[in-house]
């Protein structure tokens, strides 16, 4: 059940995200003030439109693309980046360990939104800023679950057995540790995904991030704010986007982790 | 337990201090501070004396060491737009903050804890598929947008809760709810699947075998048993309540801390910036050494690692 309803969401959002130039009838971008304001269920415009006339629906599906391609995007650059890291220093006990595990305290230190907000207000803002500002606050959960799965595939009789029989530690490591980590760099993967894009949407909330009139939940929502006496829509919708999109993948992750690695705490 | 206590009083000093100087790093990457603080039209001469006037024209190792001296002294400079002292703000801020964030742990504690036992005891029952949904849910709802919508319901329609600010109980409502509900989701899934683990022990079959009743069984061998897990995760977790804080205090124009970080971003007063975020990582780093300290206490195993 939770497994399928998991999967239904995250494909829909997907579908929106791929399918958005397809779905929508209208630019997300063209304003109309004429249909100003317009409440769901309007002629043309099923979700109603916003304070300069743009169709709700266009902008929510393209909203869909850009937060799964952020999200998407910092999952996969946090992915590698945390994952070799902290293989390497599993792997390489000794100083890489030492200074990794050093710099993972000091990012624990600042609450992760906390962190990327900040980073994205210097590096400055827009797309390529936020998924780097999302990536930098976030690739340290990949690092110490990975270095610390290393720490034990590397005492299993089949890594012993092939180190003695003279394998080069490259080989070792990238052939024998790393399929077996694998699974767990998967599993956070997909516990991270949702709060990527839930926390793309806090920062472009705040008023960094990605900015108007770029159809970004986060932005729309803060947007929606001043309208909240009149146009309960433009705040009901793309937060309902949102929370469905990361139910789905929350729930992807709950079973993937049940299925590939149920010790496993993030 | 001395040398434990020593040794991660150590390693705490040592993260506050890097901790520091990530700050200062970070904030310098970003280019001219003062530049980035004046208004476009500016003549090149008061940007000068401006930056005379803070010591923006000595080397950065001069600036570095003199700000690391300043913060042991707890002097953070000047705020730009306010023209006082930077810490003064911060503290100015911090008793709302606390405030909110104590209450929110409180309303976790009340609710998120019982719940979790409950569900977990009574397994498969109708209050634990309730609140495993409620759970999932919770995680899934962004604060801001839960935020949005209560403001909507209880200010906008029903005109029951002011819409923001800082006032009587009634304003200290909203944002302490929503500040609670992704912590208590948390919370709550996190004692089950605690509470469940310990069911499964042999130690709890012993008890149940030798005829103790089911009130001794919960209380007093479940419960001891599964509070290190819920303890240490509470607090790891407490920690991101300070997050949440920045996104919740700004919805609803609550005076904290939050929402002076927030503010002293956009208008890239960095003094204030260098205060906040570090009072924050402060805050939180001493959290996770109170939280360290008590495992040390509740589980005698972990002081030898």
């Amino acid at each position: 059940m939770k497994k399928w309803l998991g999967i239904a969401l995250t494909v829909a959002a997907l579908l929106s995200a791929l399918g958005a130039p397809w779905l929508a009838a209208h630019d997300p971008l063209r304003t109309d003030f004429a249909q100003s304001l317009k409440p769901p269920g309007a002629p043309g415009h099923p979700f109603g439109t916003d304070q300069l006339g743009r169709d709700l629906l266009a902008r929510i599906l393209h909203g869909a693309r850009l937060a799964l391609f952020i999200g998407g995007c910092t999952v996969i650059v946090t992915a590698i980046v945390g994952g070799l890291l902290g293989l390497v220093a599993g792997f390489v006990e000794r100083w890489p360990s030492t200074v990794l595990m050093r710099i993972v305290d000091v990012q624990l230190s600042f609450p992760f939104i906390l962190l990327a907000m900040t980073i994205n207000a210097i590096v400055g803002l827009g797309l390529r800023n936020i998924i780097l500002s999302l990536s930098a606050a976030g690739w340290v959960v990949y690092a110490r679950v990975v270095r610390g799965e290393v720490l034990s595939v590397k005492q299993r009789d089949y890594v012993q057995a092939a180190a003695a029989l003279g394998m080069g530690r490259m080989r070792l490591m990238f052939r024998h540790v790393l399929p077996n980590v694998a699974p767990s760099i998967v599993v956070v993967a997909s516990l991270q995904f949702s709060s990527f894009v839930v926390a793309e949407a806090s920062i472009s909330f705040l008023g960094f991030g990605v900015q108007p009139p770029t159809p970004a939940w986060g932005s729309m929502l803060s947007e929606s704010r001043d309208f909240l006496y009149v146009a309960w829509w433009l705040a009901a919708f793309p937060g309902a986007a949102l929370a469905l999109t990361a139910l789905g993948v929350n729930l992807l992750g709950d079973w993937l982790r049940d299925t590939l690695d149920p010790k496993l705490r993030v | 337990m001395r040398a434990y206590v020593v040794s991660r009083l150590a390693q705490t000093a040592l993260v506050v201090f890097l901790s520091l100087t990530a700050v200062f790093v970070m904030v310098r990457l970003s280019g001219d501070p003062v530049l980035l603080f004046m208004p476009m039209d500016i003549q090149a001469k008061d940007v000068n004396e401006f930056r005379q006037r803070l010591g923006f024209n000595d080397p950065l190792p001069v600036q570095y060491a003199r700000f690391v001296g300043g913060a042991m002294r707890g002097d953070f400079g000047e705020s730009l737009r306010y023209r006082r002292d930077a810490l003064g703000l911060v503290l100015e801020r911090l008793p709302a903050t606390l405030l909110l964030a104590g209450t929110s742990l409180l309303l976790t504690l009340v609710v998120a804890v019982p719940l979790g036992v409950v569900s977990a005891v009574r397994r498969d029952s109708v209050l634990d598929h309730v609140g495993t949904i409620s759970t999932v849910l919770g995680q899934a709802t962004p604060g801001f947008w839960l935020g949005l919508l209560l403001i909507y319901l209880f200010s906008v329609q029903l005109r029951w809760l002011p819409t923001g600010g800082m006032g009587g109980l009634a304003h200290l409502v909203m944002p302490s709810v929503v500040l609670a509900a992704f912590y208590s989701a948390r919370i709550a899934r996190l004692t089950r699947s605690a509470v469940l683990e310990v069911l499964g022990e042999d130690y709890i079959l012993t008890a149940r075998a030798k005829g103790l009743g089911e009130g001794r069984v919960i209380g007093k061998h479940t419960l001891r048993n599964s509070a290190i897990p819920i303890v240490t995760l509470a607090g790891l977790e407490a920690g991101q309540v300070l997050g949440g804080a920045v996104i919740t205090e700004t919805i609803f124009a609550w005076p904290g801390l939050g929402r002076l970080t927030v503010q002293a971003l956009l208008n890239r007063d960095f003094p204030v910036v260098l205060a906040a975020v570090f009072f924050i990582s402060l805050m939180y780093t001493l959290i996770n050494l109170a939280v360290d300290l008590l495992y040390g206490w509740l589980d005698p195993r972990v002081r030898l690692r």
